[in-house]
């Protein structure tokens, strides 16, 4: 291997050696301040070599990674979400019993595999990055050890996951047998003339589309997100929700550009379906929740059921689309998550509805960031979240798929009915309540957690007010994948 | 920058009230007049600027013209632009603002700083609306209306509150995405055709477009504007909405919000699909007539004031659809005479019903009776804008009214008869209204103080403006028309009528 292709994959490389470090550390001396004080300067150390990456961008590394400026973006992305659940987790932990230093090894793991999902060129990659995410996510929800409904998560996430990986590798495998290759590229290459797939390759799509729509959580594999966004605590949670989802998106959004999947009218029928189960079923399913990490699974169900209509829309402002959209729908996930995140108390998460009433008066700044975050959620103006919608439907719009659209405006006002549900619950009057009052005399927010909150939340104005920057970067982004 | 101003003037006044709410509650209200203050004054700047520009550059549309690169991928420019019509009507929002502040003063005890930061904030994006001249731009201050209203509503409102705006909400932001569906269609057509990707309102006119595709863009923008006007039958959430608002925020989305709908059919509907409007015409004018009657009737059935002078609303706004669809110049000049008579006698109605309501404890029309010989002022000032509201010669509603119904003559007799019916039912239900609240027996027996000095003196200024508009309507009927005669669509039927 030659020196580029080292400092290509430096972000890697470093993610990596943090995960060593933080695991010698856990075995020598054992201090959860330095450890997670490790891990975020491992994260902002990886996330500052992309820049030096993108230097020799795009680059081939060996035929399983393609550093190319997507794969920096997405990462950069994955590297900042890690990093802010990195320091909400920190300060989730410090109020639960039991030591905390493996956490840490397993969240920079995590975030490696992601990071190779991102960057995936061939089915092993795809494969092995995967897997590095889910086992180390496996452990992560199950982490909190005391508590019944962690585990729950943990063993209900292995056994489906592990089915699902099944279906993935059965998928490739008539893939491979069809194409005799595993990479994309020349996949691609060899469907070139081709306007309809065979039936084989057909198979194999679907099936890698059930292990993919399994780590998306989108209707019919959906089952196991509420259970498993209840279960593990908020900080992981929010990592499965962004990070976990953001590369597999990465990886779909890249591998059916490449093979130019929506050639098949039968895979565009079936991902519609899929889109539209998932937009209905997400935010009709929201509507009956009291519990808001619930809600908020079953929304984040609704927001990738939004994405795929972007996806199916194909053509470049498709791609931009996604983009845009995933980015914003990071910023908000971490914020909404971030905050339930910073109310739990030890031992008790902040997850029912009744933990919020009156939020509004009793910490307003906490509360403030959740509705500007539930806002951004229901794409209001002003919010990321709008500018995130408006990319969708612009380019639903522009490929004409009026009837997918008209659906997500209605799935749209639907969804607005559950978030307004939960802010009105915070606007409630304390006066008239009891538990009000225990609220109010919850754990301070710390000064780490509070940055994080405020950093978000200047996000989220900032590419609602002015996303003509992000939208240049996402143009050269989408260059560079349509044009490779 | 004058425009700018009168925007960011508002938004930066919302967080500081919030901020200095701690230094005790007085200080959100006197900021929130100063910054309104503030306004009106920039905003009287330009009316009196008006007659010297219009006689030095008669070719130029606009008043005052900004113009800035926003999001250049989609073409999205931050475009502020001022006529007559938008001045009559960001003068109509800023005074109504002041009043609105004024009405809330010793109304809102608990967290003042939040509600003069929400109350701000609207007004803000009702300015927006009415000057934006992008259409992404618009629609962002379309929407922005939206959250501060449903805090004012769901916090500071009434019983039923959480339900009213939840409910306003809803219904709103359905239109609203309706909306913002065909602004996108709309702008893909006109990339398509001339390769310039725009939401630039001037670019975007006169996009000729299939008359299918343009009727049902047209329907996409009607959608937002009818649930806001409202337009029978999309005025369900009104009602409840006006009744549970506590009254600076009746004030506003009676006297504004519902003016936005207009403004938007005026400005943009019509201008941007003339071909699909004129085929669509005669049922927005069954549906004006319907809204009149409706309404007028069901103003008549109410025994909460509250609700009566939300259902006048519906009837008063029928006269809007009404003449706009008319498509003459009369009847147009009439509808935005109508629209600003409108929300100065049912803000002031809001205001004086709100007083009412902070003394009593009660908006219950049985409850009441026989309260002039206990609030004499109380009555004398509600019988003035009663008369006014049922559209007595002397005030605003009369010309805006006899406009319209003069316009629409020319088109369609039978449907004017019937809309005329609706000037006799307001008759009816206006002084119901006195009747059965000041006059007969007292029903229990009320002490309460009469209205102070502070309500004389908005109500006072409010009673002017009424009777300004009643007797010489001219300043403003010049105003609008000049305006109305440069919006493409209207501007031939305008210019011709004109002349004749």
């Amino acid at each position: 291997m030659a020196t580029e292709d080292f400092i290509a994959l430096l972000p890697l490389l470093v993610t990596a050696l943090s995960s060593l470090v933080v695991l010698l550390l856990a075995a020598f001396h054992r201090d959860h301040e330095l450890v997670a004080v490790v891990t975020s300067l491992g994260l902002t150390v990886a996330f500052l070599t992309l820049s030096v990456s993108a230097g020799v961008a795009p680059r081939q590394v060996t035929p399983l990674l393609l550093i190319d400026t997507y794969a920096i973006y997405y990462a950069g992305l994955i590297l900042v979400a890690s990093l802010a659940v990195t320091i909400l987790s920190y300060g989730y932990l410090t109020k639960q019993e039991g030591q905390h230093e493996e956490f840490y090894a397993l969240l920079l793991f995590a975030t490696l595999g992601a990071i190779t999902l991102a960057s995936a060129s061939h089915f092993a990659s795809f494969f092995l990055g995967l897997e590095l995410l889910s086992v180390s996510l496996y452990v992560l929800i199950a982490y909190v050890r005391t508590d019944v409904r962690p585990l729950e998560a943990g063993i209900k996430y292995l056994i489906l996951s592990g089915t699902s990986s099944a279906f993935l590798l059965f998928g490739m495998a008539l893939i491979y047998f069809q194409s005799g290759t595993m990479e994309f590229a020349r996949t691609a290459a060899l469907l070139a003339g081709s306007v309809e797939f065979s039936s084989t390759f057909l198979v194999g799509l679907a099936m890698i589309m059930t292990g993919v729509g399994f780590k998306l959580a989108l209707v019919p594999f959906h089952m196991w997100a509420p259970d498993v966004y209840q279960g593990a605590p908020a900080p992981v949670t929010a990592f499965v929700a962004t990070v976990s989802k953001g590369a597999m998106v990465a990886l779909l959004l890249r591998y059916f550009v490449e093979i130019a999947a929506f050639r098949s009218e039968i895979l565009w029928w079936a991902v519609a379906g899929i889109a539209v189960l998932s937009m209905f079923a997400g935010n009709l399913l929201a509507l009956l929740q009291s519990n808001i990490k619930r809600l908020l699974a079953y929304s984040s169900i609704a927001h990738l059921g939004y994405l795929l209509v972007a996806l199916l829309a194909a053509g470049p402002l498709a791609v931009e689309a996604v983009t845009f959209y995933l980015t914003a729908y990071f910023i908000t996930t971490l914020g909404a998550f971030g905050v339930v995140s910073v109310l739990s108390k030890p031992g008790d998460e902040s997850e029912a509805m009744e933990d919020y009433r009156s939020l509004f008066w009793n910490r307003p700044w906490v509360a403030g960031v959740f509705t500007i975050m539930l806002l951004s959620l229901a794409g209001i103006p002003l919010t990321a979240g709008f500018i995130g919608k408006f990319y969708v439907i612009a380019a639903g719009v522009d490929s004409s798929l009026w009837v997918l659209i008209v659906l997500l405006v209605v799935n749209s006002v639907i969804g607005l009915f559950y978030y307004l549900r939960v802010i009105v619950v915070m606007a409630a009057d304390e006066r008239r309540d009891v538990r009000a009052t225990e609220n109010a005399q919850a754990l301070p927010v710390s000064y780490a957690d509070g940055l994080v909150l405020a950093a978000l939340s200047g996000c989220l104005f900032w590419l609602g007010l002015y996303p003509a920057p992000l939208i240049r970067l996402v143009q050269t982004i989408q260059r560079g994948l349509m044009g490779s | 920058m004058i425009l700018v101003w009168l925007i960011v003037l508002l938004l930066a006044a919302g967080p500081v009230a919030w901020l200095l709410d701690r230094r005790g509650s007085q200080w959100p209200r006197w900021i929130a007049l100063g910054a309104l203050a503030i306004d009106l004054v920039l905003a009287l700047i330009l009316w009196t600027e008006r007659e010297a520009h219009v006689s030095i550059s008669n070719q130029g549309m606009w008043l005052a013209d900004l113009s800035a690169p926003w999001i250049p991928r989609f073409g999205i420019t931050f475009h502020l632009a001022l006529d007559g019509l938008s001045l009559l009507l960001v003068l109509l929002t800023i005074f109504l603002g002041v009043t609105a502040v004024v009405a809330s003063w010793t109304e809102i005890r608990e967290r003042a700083g939040f509600f003069y930061f929400n109350l701000l904030w609207v007004l803000a994006g009702v300015l927006g609306v009415f000057l934006a001249m992008d259409l992404f731009l618009f629609f962002v201050f379309w929407e922005m209306m939206l959250v501060p209203m449903y805090f004012l509503i769901s916090v500071w409102g009434h019983e039923h509150r959480v339900y009213a705006a939840v409910k306003f909400f809803l219904f709103t932001q359905a239109g609203s995405l309706l909306m913002l569906i065909a602004i996108l269609g709309l702008m893909f057509i006109h990339a398509q055709q001339t390769g310039v990707v725009t939401f630039d309102y001037q670019q975007l006119l006169g996009t000729t477009m299939d008359q299918t595709v343009a009727l049902w863009l047209m329907l996409g923008f009607f959608a937002a504007f009818a649930v806001k006007l409202p337009a029978v039958p999309f005025h369900a959430w009104l009602p409840d909405a006006h009744t549970e608002a506590p009254t600076g925020g009746s004030v506003i989305l009676a006297g504004l919000l519902l003016k936005t709908g207009a403004y938007g059919l005026i400005r943009f509907a019509v201008p941007l699909f003339p071909d699909a409007a004129q085929a669509f015409a005669p049922v927005a004018m069954a549906l004006g007539v319907i809204g009149i009657l409706y309404g007028a009737v069901l103003a008549f059935a109410q025994t909460d004031l509250k609700r009566l002078v939300a259902y006048s609303s519906v009837s008063h706004l029928g006269f809007v659809l009404l003449g706009i669809f008319s498509w003459n110049a009369i009847a147009l000049e009439g509808a935005v005479m109508q629209m600003i008579a409108h929300g100065i006698t049912t803000g002031a109605l809001f205001i004086l019903v709100g007083a009412l309501q902070e003394r009593l404890g009660t908006r219950d029309v049985r409850r009441m009776g026989g309260l002039w010989a206990t609030v004499p002022r109380f009555g004398a000032v509600t019988l003035v804008f009663a008369i006014a509201s049922l559209g007595l010669p002397g005030s605003g509603n009369f010309i805006g009214e006899f406009l319209v119904l003069l316009g629409s003559y020319r088109v369609n007799v039978f449907v004017t008869v019937l809309a005329a019916l609706g000037l006799v039912a307001a008759v009816i239900y206006s002084l119901a209204l006195i009747q059965r609240t000041f006059h007969g027996s007292a029903n229990e027996s009320w002490t309460a103080p009469d209205l102070s000095t502070r309500h004389l003196v908005t109500l006072g200024a409010m009673i002017a403006v009424q009777v300004w508009l009643g007797l010489y309507p001219q300043p403003v009927l010049d105003a609008a028309g000049q305006a109305l005669q440069n919006l493409h669509g209207f501007g031939e039927v305008v210019a011709v009528v004109s002349k004749g």
